[in-house]
């Protein structure tokens, strides 16, 4: 039988959630036992799409940031959804240093940093309705026949 | 002077926060852009001794600081950079512009 659990926050888009997000998706995936590593690669990649939702999604305008949580055995998922204004073109926004808003010194590096820390990540975005980014990471070496 | 700013000769000290993220690149970025216009700054020396997460927002920070310093014909360097602060200035490509030293610079008097 496959162990699961889920949580779900929504918070405003104001730049001071950032840290709480990072620290709520941090003590949530405790239970899977992560390295300090495992967690801090988490935590930038979950800082990288919270902080595309405040900046690109809504520009700076103050509305909801949702973000999913859910472990199925190792298996951590994160779901960050905000209903702004969407990416017109997913591949290219997806290109290490290519941003939008280079004159308030975006690097460009949020969807490469997310790519470089998690296993996998999925952008489903239409413009005008808004971007969910799904992101997974096996988290923790495979547990020893000894330990089962 | 400001919480976390520090000015010795041309040299600006920044004492980066525990977490450079969004919300605090802002903060920085407006105060030291206000003490480089104010001041002769030729160096902006950035002190990761208390950081612990950083994310690409803190990148376009630093990137955003060396361009404002090598306009004006300054430098930029980073120290006591930790091993995680280190990774992510290494995937970015900062290294490449900004020195980075793990402890101090050698015959620095920076403290």
């Amino acid at each position: 039988m496959a162990q699961t659990n889920e949580m779900k926050i929504e918070f405003d888009s104001r730049s001071c959630n950032e840290s709480f997000a990072r620290v709520s998706v941090a003590a949530f995936m405790t239970q899977l036992n992560p390295t300090l590593e495992e967690v801090a690669d988490v935590k930038t990649a979950l800082s990288e799409a919270v902080t595309n939702a405040i900046v690109h999604g809504y520009e700076n305008e103050i509305r909801k940031v949702y973000v999913e949580c859910r472990v199925e055995d190792q298996m951590l998922t994160l779901k960050v959804t905000d209903y702004g204004k969407g990416i017109e073109d997913v591949k290219k926004a997806m290109e290490p240093l290519f941003t939008t808003k280079p004159d308030t010194e975006r690097s460009g590096m949020g969807f490469a940093f997310m790519e470089a820390f998690m296993d996998e990540v999925e952008v489903e975005s239409e413009p005008g309705k808004g971007t969910a980014v799904s992101m997974k990471k096996r988290i923790g070496r495979t547990v020893s026949e000894f330990e089962r | 002077m400001e919480n976390g700013f520090q000015i010795k000769g041309t040299d600006l000290i920044i004492s980066v926060p525990a977490e450079l993220d969004h919300h605090n690149a802002e903060m920085i970025r407006k105060s030291s852009d206000q003490m480089i216009q104010n001041r002769n700054i030729r160096r902006i020396i950035f002190d990761f001794q208390k950081t612990v997460f950083m994310d690409s927002s803190g990148i376009g920070m630093i990137m955003g600081r060396y361009k404002n310093m090598r306009f004006m014909g300054g430098t930029v360097i980073a120290i006591r950079v930790s091993e995680r602060v280190r990774r992510i200035l290494t995937l970015s490509g900062v290294y490449k512009v900004i020195d980075i030293y793990e402890g101090l610079p050698l015959q620095s008097n920076i403290f």
